[in-house]
């Protein structure tokens, strides 16, 4: 990024704080778009896992086949009470209050997988229809991000990890750096470092790519002409699951992404990702 | 006629303001309205015109040996159709059931189920997806509904085939389904007597059931009886194409 990176201005102040241009409109633009699309694709999702809220392995699934994952509401024999249960292979797990079952507003509990309040949709019908018009933006969205990002020579430039950065004392002290929970400053703060690096390559080239690929195994007209899609994700119930378990690894990336903003400077970070600017920290005085 | 002028920032604020409200009740509020209909259409049709452009060579889609057939296939809608005259139908092992053609045809047709039966048949061991998650594989074996219509020959405005089922899933609503022309002539699209090998079940749609295989369960109409080629799709119960169609549900159902 260093090298194309325009100095928008240099701070006259001894602080010497240096402002950059960071992102690209594109990225800018594709990146808030993407912020829609994995918000509404993942609340409606889960409405439409709350519709049948068990996960199988192979081609077919139906109540009575064993499940990779199932949550379920039910009333205790003994107590009456309703307890949630989230069912991981053989195992059992009370869950009351966050899966199975949970409380509305007004303390009433509500059997349901997923809370109604981070689902969209209000039936089946309507999840579907947004779940398909944010997944057709989505993939617009992203096959313009992938074009120019490899035409202009972003994910090269930014992404891809220099061969200093993969030097084993360089990725430990990147670890070590990140578990001090120490941000980049001067020359360091203007590129990813190896772990960012790797986590977006992650996001961008195998989750992202394989929330699609996953979806589409799931439509009947799709696999109709790439019946292939069946032999590479283990059938259609295994799609499912494992679209599931990426969309769980997504969320898991967001809140990361998001506790990483928080503790390096929200203004400067969201200010980059709305502007384009970015202030660099600078080197401390040794 | 008022002219609104909105600014960027009012709209901001009001789309924030919006959004905001929308959070504390699960969104739903916001996004039911029937104001983003025309958006979620537009969606759909998206969905449609690039299946037809990606399927336009008309593939087959997966056929499963009889080893892959799942222990169980749970049946979608109506198990058993609660009237008198399905009873009937039942209890004489479908001697009086006939398969009418008619509407936009050349020749109406009345088929008895022997009759049917002794067509040109097909057999396939396909997967069957309901649009709640779960699926299923089983083994069909029917005519071909290219069969049926080239026996009634088509008048060239038909457009769609829609069939009319015995079972009521809601009281005075009879079930019906509807596909294009795309999808009738499609190899695998069928009208199935047999199923895993046998006669097919009451719960699956005794005597005869649609298999779509390149869309979802509720396409797959089961207690056929009539099959009608029509126009257009407006004048026909609900006008939206189907039982769940009219009910909100996604007339193309391949995804």
């Amino acid at each position: 990024m260093s090298e194309r990176a325009a100095i928008m201005a240099v701070g006259a102040t001894p602080a010497r704080r240096e402002i950059i241009y960071r992102h690209s409109v594109l990225v800018r633009v594709t990146h808030w778009v993407n912020v829609l699309c994995l918000a509404m694709l993942l609340m409606s999702g889960l409405k439409l896992f709350n519709i049948h809220p068990a996960l199988y392995w192979g081609n077919y699934g139906y109540p009575g086949v064993p499940t990779v994952l199932a949550i379920d509401g039910m009333l205790d024999q003994e107590t009456g009470q309703p307890v949630g249960i989230t069912r991981i292979g053989d195992h059992n797990f009370i869950t009351t209050g966050i899966l199975g079952v949970t409380y509305d507003s007004d303390g009433r509990p509500r059997r349901g997988a997923f809370p109604l309040w981070a689902t969209l949709g209000s039936g089946l019908a309507l999840a579907r229809d947004w779940h398909f018009l944010m997944a057709w933006l989505f993939v617009i969205n992203g096959t313009i991000y992938l074009l120019a990002g490899l035409i202009s020579g972003h994910f090269r430039r930014d992404l891809a990890p220099a061969a200093a950065q993969l030097a084993p004392r360089h990725i430990l002290s990147d670890i070590w750096n990140h578990l001090r929970l120490r941000r980049a400053r001067g020359e360091a703060a203007k590129s990813y470092n190896l772990l960012q690096k790797l986590t977006y390559l992650v996001v961008i080239f195998v989750l992202l790519p394989g929330m699609v690929l996953t979806g589409l195994t799931m439509s009947p007209a799709v696999t109709a002409l790439f019946p292939f899609l069946f032999d590479l994700f283990g059938g259609r119930q295994s799609a499912r699951t494992i679209h599931f378990i990426t969309a769980n690894l997504l969320v898991i990336f967001v809140m990361v992404h998001i506790v990483e903003v928080m503790l390096s400077g929200v203004i400067n970070l969201m200010r980059s990702m709305i502007t384009g600017r970015y202030a660099i920290r600078p080197e401390r005085a040794s | 006629m008022s002219r609104i002028i909105i600014s960027r920032r009012g709209l901001l604020v009001a789309g924030a303001a919006s959004i905001g409200s929308a959070m504390l009740t699960g969104c739903d509020p916001l996004f039911d309205e029937a104001s983003m209909r025309p958006l979620l259409d537009f969606g759909q049709l998206m969905s449609l015109r690039a299946h037809r452009l990606l399927l336009a060579a008309q593939p087959l889609v997966r056929e499963y040996t009889l080893a892959d057939i799942s222990p169980d296939f749970p049946p979608n809608g109506t198990e058993r159709p609660d009237s008198d005259s399905y009873f009937d139908l039942v209890s004489s092992q479908f001697a009086d059931w006939r398969l009418k053609v008619d509407g936009m045809v050349n020749r109406e047709l009345s088929l008895s189920l022997d009759s049917i039966k002794q067509l040109p048949s097909r057999t396939q061991v396909t997967q069957h997806s309901c649009d709640e998650g779960w699926s299923a594989i089983g083994q069909w074996t029917g005519v071909p509904l290219a069969h049926l219509l080239q026996m009634a020959g088509l008048a060239p405005q038909a457009r769609y085939i829609v069939f009319h089922c015995l079972d009521e899933l809601e009281e005075g609503s009879f079930y019906y389904e509807s596909i294009d022309l795309f999808d009738a002539f499609h190899p695998q699209t069928i009208l199935a007597y047999g199923m895993n090998g046998e006669a097919l079940p009451v719960q699956h749609g005794a005597p005869l059931r649609l298999r779509v295989e390149r869309q979802i369960g509720y396409k797959n109409a089961k207690y056929v009886t009539r099959i009608e080629a029509v126009d257009a799709l407006g004048p026909i119960a609900g006008g939206k194409g189907g039982f769940w169609e009219d009910r909100g549900y996604q007339w193309y159902a391949g995804l």
